[in-house]
Order: C-alpha cells, then structure tokens, then sequence
C-alpha cells in the first residue's frame, strides 16, 4: 500500500521545527541539539548517523519524551512527545537489552502488556506472535543470562513489538553485537519492518546498517548537533545483504561517508 | 616420564589429614579447636586466684598442678566457667527440664524469640516502609535519614529503660515494650540496604519504564522492589540478629521476669557465672540460626527469582 502512494504522501509521523536542546552543566551550557528540523512518515525506515557526540541518541531521547527539548516544536503523531508516550504510541529498543534479570524470556515480554493491564490470555498470544516474529518462540521459560547477547537482543525486540506500537525507535540496538550476528539482525529487521509496515527511526554508527536499513539517511554533526544531510534512499524496500555489492548501495554509501568526513574536517578546523 | 609424573617428585600424597583440610570442615574443626583450647586456658588462669585461696583456707599445699588445675575447672562460681561446665549447665536446662519450668532455657528463650520475631518483622517493614518514602521524595531523604541515622547514635541501652517506662506508663506491657526496642534496632539496617536496593535499577530500566508510562506503583511494584531484594536480603540478616540483641536488652530493665535477659541478669544478681554464660551461649546459637534461617530463605526467593545462578 505505502509503496504506491510513495513517501510523500504518507501521514507525518514525527515532525520537527527548529527543535534545540541544551544541557546547563557545571562546565557551562551543552549544545546537544541545534535548530533541527525534520519530517518522519509513515512507513518510512530513518536512519540517525553520526559521530559520538553528535545528538543522535538525544534526538531520538526528545521523540520518545526521555529528554525534553529547550526550544523549537515537536509532534509525534500530531501531539507532544510526552501525550504520545502517555499513550504508548512507540516502541522503544536500548542499546542494551534491559531485560529484568529475575524475569524469564515470555515474562520480559509480558512486562509492558501487564502495565497496559491486558487480560492474561491477550498477554499469552501476544508473548508467543511476537516471540515467533523474532525466531524466539522456545525460550519463553529461559532467563535472559541464559541467552546470547544477540538473543537477548532480539528479546527486547519482541518487548517492544508487543506493545503494537506504528513507531518504532531504536537506540543502537545491535551496537555491541558482533558483525555477523548484526548481520543477520538487519535481514530479520528489514523482513519484520515489510511485514509489519511500521515506521522504524534507527540510531547507528555503521554506515552499512544505516544504508541497508534505510529508506531515509539522516547525517549529524556534532558540537552544536545539527543535521547535515537528509538523503532518500532509492534502494527496494525488500532488500537482501547482497544489496551491499551493488553500486547504487555504494553510492549512497559514499555520499553517507562524505558527509560524515565533512562533520570530522568541521571538528579539526 | 608419564610414570614419574603420576608418583609425585614432590611427595605429593593424599593423606586422609590434607584431604580434610582441602574441605571446609577441617578448617571449621580446627577453629572450633583452637576456641575451646584457649577458653580452657583462659579458665584455668582467671580461676586460679580463687582457686590458690581455696585451697590455702583448707590447708591444703600439696596439690600437684594436675589436680589444681583439674580444680579451676570445677568451682561453683568461677570467674570463667570451663566450656564442659557451661554444656552441662546448658543440658541440665535444656533436656532436663520441662519446657514450662521457670528454669527451662528453652522457656526463656521462647519468650526472647516471640519478641524477637515481632520485633524483626516490624522493624523489616517499618524498614520497607520508610525506605520507599525516602526514593520516592526529595523532600522526605533530606528531612527524614538524617531521623533515621541519628536514631542509632544513642546507646540502646540507655534509651531501653525509656521506652518500657513510657510504655508502661500507658499500659503497654509485656511482649510490646521489648519488641519495640527489637524494632528499634532492627529497622535501620533495613532501611539502608533498601534505600540502596530500591535505587539500584539501571537508569536504562527505568526510561524502559517510562516508556511505557508505567505509573510510579508499577516501577515500585515490577522494577524497584525486584531489584531490592539482594539488599533486602543482606540488611534483613543483619536485621534479625539487632532484633535479638533488642529483645535480650528490653528484657533487662523489666525487672527480670523471664527470657534470656532475664537469665543474664538473675545470674549476675547471684554470682552465677555459669548461668550467664549457658544463657550467653543460646543466644548466639539462637541468633545463628535466625541468621541461618533468614540465608536459607534468601537462597530459595532468589533462585525462584532466576537471580542465583
């Protein structure tokens, strides 16, 4: 359906005017974000790339209302981050899974449906749809130590999938995996992303993640963060790895790679 | 080669002695041993004073060092009592009394225990209690800990006597007053260890919480109090063991009616050095197994709780 109405179209999402965000620390004020402005639809994949320190975790932080901002305007779903987080309109994916150590794999997901206040048989179906949407479905009794990292990762995937939410954020989720099982993460990821049709804002530091994954690349600066560059992705939205080899995936890779030299030459001059 | 490795150069056997030793029970034995050898010299020396006047008074100056010795071990009141005496104290009042008899160790420290658990139970949620208000309010850490803190700095026992005076005062007796005190003692740890344990969830858990819009219950109910648990744990075991201390102290200005107190201080009234031990000794028996008891349960909650590996 969003493939034929194109992303121009599609419903806002997330929209940002001249969104700023400074910190007053001991050491005199942060820039942490400056004068952003950015527009999310729906059914996009947006990815936030950018060197440490360039605001992209706090960009993402201000959407899901963990951060609020000092100046500028921001609507998710057309209302304040914080009525949207009020009404649980996003799913949220740390940089490390979270998961409660004294809760098995099946009560981990069941934790945001039990805030919810969900009856205990939804709680039961959605546990084991969305343990199964991310190749879980066994480990419900498991504890998290007993799982991998990436297991674990994939774990809070389904926590936050659970809560059925349009949007999806996601904080670096595959930061401190490996890159083979990242890999593998991504495919499962984009797969879940054309099944589900949700809109997905993704923070990484990898340019390949970013590129694979999305259908908008978003370039930040850091010292004030600001965006540098937005660039569409053309690639098909049902991607496979081998896409990474094609020369389109280069190019977009390269302009990615360019803007992030630019953030660096900034920093040294 | 191989057959000169495995007869050990080093003479490297595995004697029945080195194999107990490797275990915990060896080194235990040996504690033990070593504890029981120095009391019994202590015994000797401090009981040799009394013992060298005895003996005078009869007219006796040809003992041998045997049987003087042998003699401090035997006095009626020494100074130190010899352990077999305070064992044999400790049967004679434990399996050779009814456990109704006033004389019945095992009936005084059922009164020092009944306090004591109350007192404990009390104190952990009064704990519980004030370390939940304490997270939850700025205002309230600020205002209420430095409460909290300066409540241990008084002697308890000078502030005891107090607080049965003025519970008597308004018809608050028996098992009450001394409980209170076991209160008293026993809340504080509690209430550090789970200001500290309600404050542990990672600041990622707690956005993952806010994330939900879970209410401050909730993350009190799924996050904070799951959390605490290892804390609560530590703080209750040191809890429980106040709680005796509390109750054996609360029983001493009751004006000895019973309990292990009671016994502490009967036996100092009549110089019964023996008494007080055999009653010193069931309380750190007692207070080991309240504190055994509080680990068992700690293994269990927390392994039902995925926590212990």
């Amino acid at each position: 359906m969003l493939n034929e109405q194109g992303p121009q179209k599609a419903r806002s999402v997330i929209d940002i005017r001249g969104l700023s965000l400074t910190f007053e620390t001991n050491d005199g004020p942060v820039h942490a974000l400056s004068n952003v402005d950015l527009d999310i639809r729906e059914g996009e994949f947006v990815s936030f790339i950018g060197p440490s320190g360039c605001g992209k975790t706090t960009l993402l932080r201000v959407i899901a209302d963990l951060e609020k901002p000092t100046g500028g305007e921001i609507t998710v779903n057309g209302v304040t981050p914080e009525e949207a987080r009020l009404a649980r309109a996003y799913g949220y994916v740390f940089q490390s899974s979270a998961l409660y150590p004294w809760r098995t794999i099946a009560d981990n997901v069941a934790l945001p449906l039990e805030i919810m206040g969900l009856s205990a048989s939804e709680r039961k179906e959605r546990i084991a749809r969305n343990l199964d949407l991310v190749n879980l479905g066994g480990f419900e009794r498991k504890y998290p130590w007993q799982l991998s990292g990436g297991m674990q990762q994939r774990a809070s995937i389904a926590r936050a999938l659970a809560v059925e939410p349009h949007l999806l954020l996601m904080d670096e989720p595959f930061g401190a995996l490996d890159e083979i099982v990242r890999d593998h993460l991504n495919e499962q990821l984009l797969k879940l992303w054309a099944k589900t049709d949700k809109t997905v804002v993704f923070v990484t530091h990898s340019i390949p993640e970013a590129v694979f994954l999305s259908t908008k690349i978003v370039v930040l600066f850091p010292r004030p963060g600001r965006i540098y560059d937005v660039i569409e992705s053309d690639l098909p939205r049902d991607r496979t790895l081998d896409i990474r080899e094609t020369p389109e995936f280069l190019k977009i890779a390269h302009r990615v790679r360019e803007g992030l030299r630019a953030g660096h030459s900034y920093e040294d001059s | 080669m191989t057959d000169a490795a495995y007869s050990s150069p080093m003479g490297k056997v595995d004697s029945p002695f080195s194999r107990l030793m490797s275990g915990t029970t060896g080194p235990v034995i040996v504690v033990v041993a070593v504890i029981v050898a120095v009391w019994y010299i202590a015994a000797a020396l401090l009981n040799a004073p009394a013992q060298r006047d005895a003996f005078q008074r009869a007219g006796q100056t040809d003992v041998t060092l045997a049987e003087f010795v042998v003699a401090t071990y035997a006095q009626e009141r020494p100074v130190l009592p010899a352990p077999h005496q305070v064992a044999a104290e400790i049967w004679a009042t434990t399996a050779e009394k009814a456990i109704t008899s006033k004389r019945s160790l095992i009936y005084h420290s059922g009164i020092t225990l009944s306090s004591t658990l109350l007192g404990f139970v009390l104190g952990t949620a009064l704990g519980i209690g004030l370390a939940i208000l304490v997270v939850h309010s700025r205002v309230l850490d600020k205002s209420l800990m430095p409460w909290v803190i300066s409540s241990q700095t008084i002697p308890i026992l000078a502030i005891a006597p107090m607080i049965i005076v003025v519970l008597n005062a308004i018809n608050v007796t028996g098992l009450w007053p001394k409980a209170l005190i076991s209160t008293y003692l026993s809340f504080f740890p509690v209430t550090v260890g789970m200001v500290k344990g309600l404050r542990s969830p990672e600041i990622i858990q707690l956005d993952l919480m806010k994330t939900y819009s879970a209410s401050g219950f909730q993350t009190l109910l799924m996050l904070r109090l799951p959390s605490a648990m290892p804390y609560l744990f530590a703080s209750m075991k040191v809890a429980v063991a106040a709680s005796l201390v509390g109750a054996i102290v609360g029983e001493l200005p009751t004006g000895a009616v019973a309990g292990l107190g009671a016994r502490l201080l009967s036996g100092s009234y009549y110089g019964q050095t023996v008494q007080i031990w055999s009653a010193l000794i069931v309380a750190a028996v007692l207070a080991a197994s309240l504190v055994t008891i509080v680990s068992i349960a700690e293994r269990v909650v927390l392994r039902r709780m995925g926590m212990a590996r």
